[in-house]
């Protein structure tokens, strides 16, 4: 369980193992105070969406798991993907008007983000994943927390190193978006090396 | 009617997704380890963009503007599940390699982009074309990166040994990290590097920098 925790925060990081959510990874990260908001809220979305979308496949989507209603035979799991895109823009709404109604201070915070993780492939891609490694409901919300986790680390630390590179002077053609690129293939190669530490 | 070539051909150099607006990358950078999984995945983008944009625009005026974006991850999403389904069935290989990233083309920002940006708003037959020059757009950097990867990484090309490897006699020794992540990374922000230099129009200034960003972060 560990073990999957800290895998899923540094050598299988989606962001820099696995690219997802490489366009708002590198659109948000121009300034640490929009990386902040962007990284809690997807530790806060991908905590509650894989265990659902877990439960969701195990339950109604897996062949033959719709045993416990009398039907045997069906296979669903071609499903799958419009079922997690569903469940994933159906929570971030819900999740959206309960912040709004009960925790207006921090809706005022994460909600401009909250819409933008609809469409986030990090969040979608570890439905998936969790799909296509057979994880069990708890190791679910361990992978969902530990990913999301991993995904605020890698875009906190990219927000950090480009507020300070802008005021550097680099070479023109590689401002901006070619920097961001290979900073973030540097950090890539340092989240890496925790895999070959013996807990990845 | 006059041919118009435009939504084809722009999106290929000029206003390529990839590089200028910088969507897509998701899946772009995952499936480049080698030519092989590089090719099917532009190929399954180029067939779900090409329909998803003349599909949504035979229907735009029929899709409440409200639940507009539902209406298109749906239409995107069948067409994603139609290629996920023939990739099983008859390449099962190829679809275990490229894993989950032929799913991901639903939330590649390209194909909602275009469907939101063009197909919305002009009719079906430059729409097709629009979604097939972003295809080949993204295409092209796809094949770029996957052949880069793959002969340094290995010395071959589609599984073809191009150059002779130092094991067996050759000259080459392959580098085992243009296979790892960090490797996609460097060479698309080289390539980013390249292009803005040839084309300085496509440089951001510290100040309009901003707008566009999140502009082209609007799906």
């Amino acid at each position: 369980m560990i073990e999957l925790f800290l895998k899923s925060i540094f050598s299988d990081n989606l962001a820099l193992a696995y690219f997802l959510g490489m366009c708002t990874f590198l659109a948000v990260s121009r300034h640490f105070e929009t990386a902040l908001g962007l990284g809690l809220a997807m530790i806060v979305v991908e905590t509650i969406t894989v265990p659902i979308n877990n439960l969701i496949f195990n339950w109604v989507l897996a062949d033959g798991a719709l045993s416990w209603m009398g039907l045997v035979d069906i296979d669903l799991s071609f499903l799958t993907l419009i079922a997690s895109i569903g469940v994933i823009a159906a929570t971030v709404q819900i999740l959206e008007m309960v912040l709004d109604r009960f925790f207006p201070k921090l809706y005022q915070a994460l909600g401009i983000f909250l819409p933008l993780i609809t469409v986030n492939c990090a969040i979608l891609g570890a439905s998936l994943f969790m799909v296509e490694r057979h994880y069990d409901f708890s190791e679910s919300v361990v992978y969902g927390f530990g990913s999301g986790l991993g995904w605020a680390l890698a875009i906190w630390a990219l927000a950090a190193l480009r507020e300070r590179i802008d005021e550097n002077l680099v070479p023109k053609g590689l401002r901006g978006l070619g920097l961001a690129f290979i900073l973030t293939g540097m950090m890539s190669m340092g989240f890496a090396v925790f895999g070959d530490l013996g807990f990845g | 009617m006059a041919f118009d070539n435009k939504p084809l051909l722009e999106p290929i150099i000029s206003a390529n997704p990839v590089i200028l607006h910088v969507l897509g990358i998701c899946s772009a950078l995952a499936v480049t380890t080698s030519l092989s999984t590089a090719l099917v995945m532009s190929v399954a983008l180029i067939f779900v963009i090409g329909f998803s944009n003349t599909l949504i625009s035979l229907i735009r005026h029929h899709i409440p503007k409200t639940i507009r974006l539902i209406v298109q991850i749906t239409i995107i999403a069948s067409l994603v599940i139609v290629v996920d389904q023939i990739l099983q069935a008859y390449m099962f290989e190829m679809s275990k390699r490229l894993s989950v990233f032929v799913g991901l083309i639903v939330t590649n920002c390209i194909v909602l982009g275009r469907a939101e940006a063009f197909a919305m708003k002009n009719p079906p037959l430059p729409s097709l074309l629009d979604g097939i020059g972003n295809g080949l757009g993204y295409a092209w950097i796809l094949l770029l990166i996957g052949a880069l990867r793959e002969l340094l990484a290995a010395g071959t090309l589609m599984g073809q040994a191009v150059l002779p490897l130092a094991e067996s006699g050759g000259w080459f020794t392959p580098l085992k990290m243009m296979s790892l992540p960090p490797s996609a990374f460097f060479l698309l922000g080289l390539l980013v590097w390249a292009v803005r230099t040839i084309k300085p129009d496509h440089v951001e200034t510290l100040l309009d920098a901003d707008s566009s960003r999140s502009e082209g972060d609007a799906p």
